[in-house]
């Protein structure tokens, strides 16, 4: 059946308003398959590539290249080529005609994060999607569930998937308790009990990953299958330097150097994500508990447990994706658990999961489903 | 975690928070309680605008009513801060800074320097400023630029709900004397807040919009019209750097030079009168570090150089419009 589809401004995370088109990365009359970047597009916080959900040719570049539009806005049209050009200008002049940008308050009605009370500690959390087996998303250190902003709604399409802040990041309780893997595998799995999950398929990134392996030797029933992005936990390598920067750095001259360590493309360093990354730095009691879990994780430099053999006598399934220049954890410890599948992405580095989205995206799809 | 909340809530909750977290602060000001004798939280002001309400409930004893004297009370705050408190006093309207010169300018900004840096006074004096409100020209002044002009004193200008929470912290925090001054027309201002306490340092400029055209550097309520602006001159094309540089002293003119620098191009917003002010300061600054960089004339957008009138069309002409703003990024972008 011939179809149309429009391409609209994605809403990447909760205060994402407008986006600016940077430049389309398909011509019309190419051709395009699911997963394929269509159109590049910069929000206040970062800039990313607009996926195809579905198969088809591109017909109509609607938005030109350093146009600003509200989440929502017409991009583009997808359809079969036999589609007749009448249908597409139809399609056009009803949806321009009836389009209302969100106001504030309606920006605000899209999914909300959410917070429980697991053994005395706040713990904030984003759900999207139904059914299915839920899939549990865990940061790294000093991150939030913002870091699968390019995730989580791909990952949602047809179950529930749960992105959590650890203890001592995001809008979690800044305590951290033991400032172990296993601390915060237990706080993971008082989560799990809180909101009702028996098991899920745990993805893990970097530190995270670490905790999906602690998860698996605390409570084994509890997961189903793993995926570990450039994870901790799997070698005792880590580039120490990183961690005591960023642990110290309370500047935007001392961070930008830093988190230009985790991304293949330094332009993503946004202004915006830098002074996004001191808000959280600053909040009363984030300092000492990133400086008490470096402390018990990376002690000296070196990752303080390595639980590969934790995965390996599992018996779970494994997949486990890299950047290949990742310049925290090395490349190295992909290979780690000979069971896994093992995807290393060239060019890519530490947060490979925003970089890569639509193949990270397709990996844990296909892993998982 | 972050919610919405006002601009005069975020000062509430630093106030609350920093008053829980440290004995040694207290707040004092005239009607900051609620009246001599009005017993409890139901009945007190919580000061003029209400402000501080709610907090004389909430630590006893530690709220102060003080007498319409405010250099007795300014002086008063001065010395309790020399002998170990932290006190945050209120003084209503900046226009009534002019009583208590003395204490302000030269006891708290001397003690540390002359005491040969064994002195500190850790004392806060918030004032609310600006036009808008229909108080006519005694209640109405800017005059953040008259305490810039002090060394020993440290200035901060908060222009939305976030920045006031953490500059308000770090000023009681601080140890020298801090004035902290409050835009009336923003006390209902909305924005997303932490529920934790945390810092804004000072001395670090906001670049609140990022742009290679022209640079507007704005203080205060006018960061916001300097946005109003920015978003209508985006449609067009064009592209302004925006700064709020949240302190004025000390002042982040690195991050205003290093902007300048890029666009060659400089529009300063300021409510105060022209001469003298924020804007002829970042103007001179700017003339002289980076006058090669200078691809057109430097724009100043302020009031006038008269008294805030108080005829409400005056008025309404006398405070700077994003029009006027846009008018001015024009002018520079346009130059030949």
């Amino acid at each position: 059946m011939s179809s149309i589809l429009t391409v609209t401004m994605p809403k990447w995370g909760l205060s994402m308003q407008e986006g600016k088109v940077n430049l389309w990365l398909k011509e019309v009359g190419d051709t395009i398959a699911p997963g394929e970047e269509i159109v590049e597009v910069e929000s206040e916080k970062i800039s990313g590539a607009v996926e195809a959900a579905v198969s088809g040719t591109l017909r109509r570049q609607i938005a030109q290249p350093d146009e600003v539009l509200p989440v929502g806005a017409l991009l583009g049209v997808i359809a079969d080529a036999d589609v007749s050009d009448e249908l597409i200008d139809d399609l056009v002049t009803r949806f321009q005609a009836e389009f209302v940008p969100p106001t504030d308050d309606e920006a605000d009605a899209g999914p909300q994060t959410q917070t429980v009370q697991v053994n005395g500690r706040q713990l904030r959390y984003l759900k999207r999607g139904e059914g299915g087996t839920p899939l549990l998303l865990i940061h790294g250190f000093g991150g939030d569930l913002n870091n699968w902003l390019f995730n989580h709604e791909a990952l949602a399409a047809s179950r529930a998937v749960y992105a959590i802040d650890l203890p001592g990041h995001g809008a979690s309780t800044k305590v951290t308790g033991a400032a172990s893997l296993d601390d915060l595998a237990d706080a993971v799995s008082g989560f799990m009990d809180a909101v009702g999950i028996a098991s899920a398929d745990v993805v893990g990134h970097s530190m995270g990953g670490g905790v999906c392996l602690a998860l698996t030797r605390r409570a084994p029933q509890k997961v189903r299958s793993l995926t570990l992005i450039a994870s901790a936990g799997l070698g005792s390598d880590i580039n120490g330097a990183y961690i005591d920067g960023f642990v110290a750095g309370n500047t935007r001259n001392a961070l930008k150097p830093l988190l230009a360590q985790l991304f293949s493309d330094a332009g993503l360093v946004t202004r915006q994500l830098i002074d996004d990354m001191l808000k959280f730095k600053r909040l009363e009691g984030v300092d000492a508990a990133l400086a008490t879990l470096a402390g018990g994780l990376f002690p000296g430099g070196r990752q303080s447990e390595v639980l590969a053999d934790i995965a390996a006598k599992s018996g779970k399934p494994v997949l486990v994706i890299w950047g290949e220049n990742d310049q925290i954890i090395p490349v190295a410890h992909a290979s780690a658990i000979p069971a896994a599948r093992v995807v290393v992405l060239p060019a890519q580095g530490h947060m490979v999961q925003m970089e890569s989205a639509s193949e990270v995206n397709k990996l844990i799809g296909e892993f998982t489903s | 975690m972050a919610r919405k909340i006002t601009y005069q809530q975020a000062i509430n909750e630093a106030l609350d928070q920093e008053m829980a977290r440290d004995p040694s602060v207290i707040v004092m000001g005239e009607d900051v309680a609620g009246g001599a004798g009005a017993p409890g939280e139901e009945d007190s002001w919580g000061g003029v605008l209400g402000v501080t309400k709610g907090l004389y409930a909430k630590h006893p004893g530690r709220v102060l009513d003080t007498p319409i004297s405010e250099s007795g009370y300014i002086g008063a705050a001065v010395g309790a801060a020399c002998n170990g408190m932290r006190p945050v006093a209120e003084l209503m309207f900046i226009d009534f800074m002019g009583v208590c010169f003395d204490q302000i300018f030269n006891q708290a900004a001397k003690f540390r320097y002359m005491f040969g840096g064994k002195a500190k006074t850790p004392v806060v004096i918030r004032a609310m400023y600006g036009a808008g409100f229909r108080a006519a020209a005694q209640h109405s002044q800017c005059l953040y630029n008259i305490f810039t002009h002090i060394p020993g004193l440290k200035v901060v200008l908060p222009s939305n709900p976030y920045d006031a929470k953490g500059l308000l912290i770090q000023s009681i925090r601080d140890n020298d004397p801090v004035i902290f001054l409050e835009h009336k027309a923003l006390y209902t201002m909305e924005g997303d807040v932490p529920e934790e306490s945390y810092i804004v340092p000072f001395g670090e400029a906001a670049v609140v919009q990022e742009g290679d055209d022209v640079t507007i550097v704005a203080f205060g309520r006018m960061v916001n019209y300097a946005k109003d602006a920015g978003a209508s001159l985006r449609k067009k094309g064009v592209q302004c750097e925006i700064i709020d540089p949240r302190t004025t002293s000390p002042m982040d003119f690195d991050t205003i030079l290093e902007s300048v620098e890029r666009t060659g191009r400089l529009v300063i917003v300021d409510e105060s009168h022209p001469r003298c002010s924020m804007a002829s300061d970042v103007s001179g600054f700017i003339a002289q570090e980076a006058f090669r960089a200078l691809k057109a004339p430097i724009q100043m957008v302020t009031a006038p150089h008269v008294p805030v009138p108080f005829a409400a069309s005056l008025e309404d002409l006398y405070i700077p419009s994003p029009a006027r703003i846009e008018e001015a990024v024009m002018r520079v972008k346009e130059y030949r």
